[in-house]
């Protein structure tokens, strides 16, 4: 299959929302490019007929009923926030000002 | 010896008898902690007059003749991604060095209803991705048996203060191996149960379809105390399997009748160091000694686990730690241009290597055009290897296998090849894939003195015979009463 780029490795890293230097995106492409060829491995096994497992231990839906319990308060909720007005989590401007 | 030494099932009887109190015992942890864990570094952080009051409420109401827990007076220690409430719980990341939980885990609740005493929080790898420690953002710990290794990982904190006698009890949460590995390279005993055995509610996520919660101790008795009062049904986790809990202490002694062990030809391969395959095979022979059928199963996938493991495991942790966004809890970076740039900011300074690593290999295994080939793909054959088992237990109750290729190895040796780090865990991988339960006892010594693990697997939900095979083989031996010795501190 094809390599793992540079422009792979940027793309990545930013949709996982990380922000790299130009170091850190050549050693992760390298370390990257070495676990993914090593993972073709699967590709010798014929999946044809097989369903995906995603858990192990297949249980049913779990439903419970839908009503109020207690929960954390507001100060609580808020308490490891890194920015808080004591009411609300606060961010930096998410539109332009006009 | 020291108090701390003792078996769990010593040291509930002297403090039943009165021949011993809480704060008699916390208080011996607690200075061994002092004496020797700037050298080992197996606690990330600890409160000496939280647990030392435990302690003396509990040995106030035994005096009163009060109903006490299954572990009352004991201490145990807990890796530091389980959340306590009011107890920082960091993950051994800079993205929660401050983060103070509002709300107990479903095991921390288990223990305190259990009269256990909290005794502190132990190392591990970032976010429970590693298996040497070495991805701990705060410290390194070291293998106390040789403190040039590493204990393993990701619960090497928990393994490494079991064995260096600073609790008779600790708690590890395993997703690889995260706990058998680390207790194989301790010379102590870990167990990962069956998954939805033990509630996740409160271990912070890694990998949601494999992580699983599980106790270590000194012995199998030891472990299997502590599995009673961990397991059990939580609707806040709804993987968590509503079924009855076995009393796994109370028939341990009694030997299995007919016990049928299967033998892997698949686990004895290249790769495998020879004392570590002599020391299995040696430990087979002592079933064999005690009537146990051997026999010989075949897991033809099992050669796939590491990568299927290295797309599943990386995929559920780039979604999983998608939360850590800056504005809910945790570390936010102090220069950044706009949200998103706080975002990135954030997470490329909070996370360590190797878990932007693992976040990138998962985002890129879900990404458009990639999906079908590697998670998809793995997925199908994680399936296979899960039949692989089914088969083999239609054979055999237990199967018996090494749980590393190697004894510890040195820190800073495998660090720069990630590669071969995650081949290390070669033997504990399919049990998280497969979801069975599986534990770590110790079954010799290299020639450099190094312990060396034997590894038992079972169905899902048979940790009641699976322990009971494992004492089997302890009783037989004396491996798990060897300890390391503990010079005092020094700077090495």
């Amino acid at each position: 299959m094809s390599e793992l780029t540079v422009d792979d490795v940027k793309k990545v890293a930013s949709l996982a929302r990380l922000k790299l230097s130009g170091d850190d995106i050549a050693r992760y492409q390298k370390k990257l490019e070495n676990v993914l060829s090593y993972v073709h491995l699967l590709d010798e096994v014929d999946t044809s007929d097989v369903e995906p497992m995603a858990h192990a231990i297949e249980a049913v839906n779990v439903f419970r009923q839908d009503e109020p319990r207690d929960s954390l308060d507001q100060a609580q909720a808020l308490a490891n926030a890194p920015q808080t007005d004591g009411k609300y989590f606060l961010v930096p401007a998410i539109l332009d000002e006009a | 010896m020291s108090l701390s030494t003792h078996t769990t099932q010593d040291l509930l009887d002297q403090l039943q008898s009165g021949q011993l109190t809480s704060t008699e015992l916390v208080t011996t942890c607690l200075d061994r902690i002092d004496a020797h864990d700037e050298r080992i570094g197996a606690f990330l952080h600890f409160e000496r007059e939280p647990a030392l009051q435990q302690a003396a409420e509990i040995d106030r109401r035994r005096q009163a003749g009060g109903t006490l827990g299954a572990l009352a007076g004991l201490p145990v220690a807990i890796k530091d991604n389980i959340c306590a409430n009011g107890t920082r719980t960091t993950c051994a990341s800079r993205m929660l060095e401050n983060f103070v939980p509002p709300y107990d885990a479903h095991i921390i609740e288990r223990l305190r209803q259990a009269d256990a005493v909290l005794l502190g929080r132990t190392n591990l790898d970032e976010f429970a991705m590693g298996s040497s420690c070495e991805n701990s953002a705060f410290q390194q710990t070291r293998n106390p048996w040789d403190t040039e290794r590493t204990p393993g990982g990701s619960s090497g904190g928990s393994a490494a203060a079991v064995a260096a006698g600073m609790t008779p009890l600790s708690i590890g949460s395993d997703t690889g191996g995260s706990i058998r590995q680390p207790a194989a390279f301790c010379g102590v005993v870990g167990m990962k149960p069956t998954y939805g055995r033990v509630s996740r509610y409160g271990l912070v996520a890694f990998a949601s379809s494999l992580d699983q919660i599980g106790p270590f101790a000194n012995d199998v008795t030891g472990v299997s105390r502590l599995l009673e009062v961990l397991a059990g049904h939580d609707e806040r986790d709804s993987t968590s399997i509503d079924r009855r809990v076995p009393a796994y202490s109370q028939n341990l002694d009694q030997p299995l009748d007919g016990l049928r062990i299967g033998i892997a030809k698949e686990h004895f391969v290249e790769g495998l160091h020879p004392e570590v395959e002599q020391a299995v095979r040696s430990a087979v022979d002592v079933y064999r000694s005690l009537g146990a059928e051997i026999k010989e199963v075949t897991l033809p996938h099992s050669k796939y686990c590491v990568a299927v493991y290295y797309i599943v495991a990386p995929s559920e942790a780039s979604s999983n730690l998608a939360r850590y966004d800056g504005v809910h809890y945790g570390f936010r970076a102090e220069k950044f241009d706009n949200m998103i740039d706080m975002y990135s900011a954030t997470r490329g300074e909070g996370f360590g290597d190797e878990v932007k690593r693992r976040i990138m290999l998962g985002t890129y295994a879900l990404s458009a055009g990639y999906y079908d080939a590697y998670y998809l793909k793995a997925l199908k054959v994680r399936r296979l290897i899960r039949q692989d088992f089914d088969r083999a237990f239609e054979e055999v109750d237990v199967i018996a296998s090494p749980v590393t290729p190697t004894p510890a190895f040195k820190i800073g040796e495998l660090i720069d090849d990630p590669l071969a780090m995650y081949l290390t865990d070669i033997y504990t991988i399919s049990a998280n894939l497969a979801g069975l339960p599986g534990v770590s006892l110790p079954c010799g010594f290299s020639s450099e003195g190094l312990p060396i693990g034997l590894q038992l697997q079972a169905a899902p939900f048979e940790e009641e015979r699976l322990l009971r095979a494992a004492r089997m083989y302890e009783r037989e031996t004396d491996w798990h009463t060897r300890r390391p010795a503990m010079n005092s501190n020094s700077a090495s």
